[in-house]
């Protein structure tokens, strides 16, 4: 009979399966907090405009990523995805971040529930998209192509908002000149990592 | 030949008719505004021009939506140029008193902004003959009593873009109910995160998964209601 070795200590590892348009944040929280055991795997953050395809493709990634990991852990919000990636979670057995979506677990997702209507006339940027705001927004929304649909997309809006995640002024001019391409006021909030550094803190 | 070759005012009523669909699918405006105006001087009824150039026109863009052959900014430029159609229709279609399909009213839930989806569904059905009372954005459940009280359609639609705005619609269907006014109303809710299931979940009538489908579906409930009122007089 063999005696069985202890072998080395198994490093609890545990992946987080994330949404492209966190990739940048989750890996600074990472780093800054030393959260070694954590991997990230993302997924395209142009799923932002194509949220139907959220649930199928989390699905299939928490299925391939089964058995290599202790835990996976989904870094989304429901983003509009109106309960299906929650029921997709359940299904699988995994949680996600707080909230309906980024803007609400950067802002703090019951400080954002708790402004209710209140910002319903707003339009949301994040570090992320402000980067990204040629491609997702202007491109995306073909703006490029049609600029005359901007009142079509944007006339009932009042006010972009820029829920910054690090403090850069670079990234908070090109917000405003974002606002501006809109025809909006600008309002800049700077909200960190929110509930995005505890979620993970706690993992 | 390029578009700029072709004089609309030379086709014939066919061939012109056969150009509008090819303009509203492009969503040229002038070139619609000018084929509703050589139609109508060639006199056509508005009804006809509606049906025929511009209705036809925009089911081909709803079809190729639905297959993903068009997207949401092509589809907003074609129904841009068959608004600027229905402009001038309007008016006429009134005078000439075209026939009227069912009535619905319409509006974007409470807490939400979002109308893209809901003015192309209220732009289609009033193309295919609806009367459309348009309550607008942000609609709470008073306004919706309050006009359902007013204007006694046989169709309420709801819309919502955002997951924590969709759930209002369960307490506009719920009040409905209170008021004992659900039976007389036939319920259609849509908006990107809904489904069918959802609508099944808050007692809605039907999912409307896009513009188009919102326009059979509303036909199909008004010939039941037709139906079952032939059914009781018989």
């Amino acid at each position: 009979m063999l005696a069985q070795s202890a072998g080395p200590p198994i490093q609890p590892r545990i992946l987080i399966l994330a949404c492209g348009a966190l990739a940048r944040e989750i890996l600074a929280v990472l780093a800054a907090d030393q959260l070694d055991h954590i991997e990230l795997q993302c997924l395209p953050a142009s799923l932002h405009n194509r949220p139907h395809e959220i649930p199928g493709q989390v699905r299939s990634a928490l299925r391939q990523a089964r058995g290599r990991y202790e835990r996976v852990f989904v870094g989304y919000g429901d983003c509009g995805t109106g309960g299906q990636l929650d029921a997709v979670l359940a299904e699988e057995g995994a949680a996600r971040l707080p909230g309906p979506h980024c803007y609400a677990f950067y802002s703090g997702a019951e400080q954002f529930a708790a402004r209710g209507d209140q910002d319903m006339r707003t339009f949301y940027l994040t570090d992320f998209l402000v980067r990204q705001f040629d491609v997702l927004v202007i491109e995306g929304l073909g703006l490029d192509r049609h600029p005359e649909l901007r009142d079509a997309y944007f006339q009932n809006y009042r006010t972009v908002a820029y829920l910054s995640q690090i403090e850069d002024p670079i990234l908070l001019s090109d917000a405003r000149h974002a606002a501006d391409r809109l025809g909006l006021a600008f309002e800049h909030r700077h909200v960190g990592y929110g509930d995005l550094e505890a979620a993970l803190a706690g993992l | 030949m390029a578009q700029d070759d072709i004089i609309l005012a030379d086709l014939d009523d066919a061939a012109l008719v056969q150009q509008m669909h090819e303009d509203l699918y492009d969503g040229l405006k002038e070139e619609i505004e000018q084929g509703v105006m050589i139609l109508l001087g060639r006199t056509w009824t508005p009804y006809k021009v509606l049906t025929e150039a511009l209705v036809e026109g925009m089911r081909i863009v709803g079809e190729d939506f639905r297959d993903g052959i068009l997207f949401v900014p092509e589809v907003l430029m074609s129904a841009n140029a068959m608004k600027a159609g229905m402009k001038i229709l309007r008016p006429l279609l009134v005078e000439t008193g075209a026939p009227r399909v069912g009535k619905m009213v319409i509006g974007t839930v409470k807490g939400d902004i979002h109308d893209i989806g809901k003015n192309l569904v209220a732009m289609m059905l009033e193309g295919a003959g609806f009367e459309v009372v348009d309550l607008g954005i942000n609609t709470d459940v008073d306004k919706f009593l309050k006009a359902i009280d007013e204007h006694q359609p046989d169709l309420l639609g709801m819309s919502a873009l955002l997951t924590t705005t969709m759930p209002y619609m369960k307490v506009v269907i719920e009040t409905l109910k209170e008021k004992g006014i659900r039976d007389k109303i036939s319920v259609l809710v849509g908006g990107a995160p809904l489904n069918e299931e959802f609508a099944r979940a808050i007692g809605a009538d039907a999912y409307c998964r896009d513009a188009a489908v919102a326009v059979e579906t509303a036909k199909d409930f008004i010939k039941r209601k037709h139906n079952q009122r032939s059914g009781a007089d018989a």
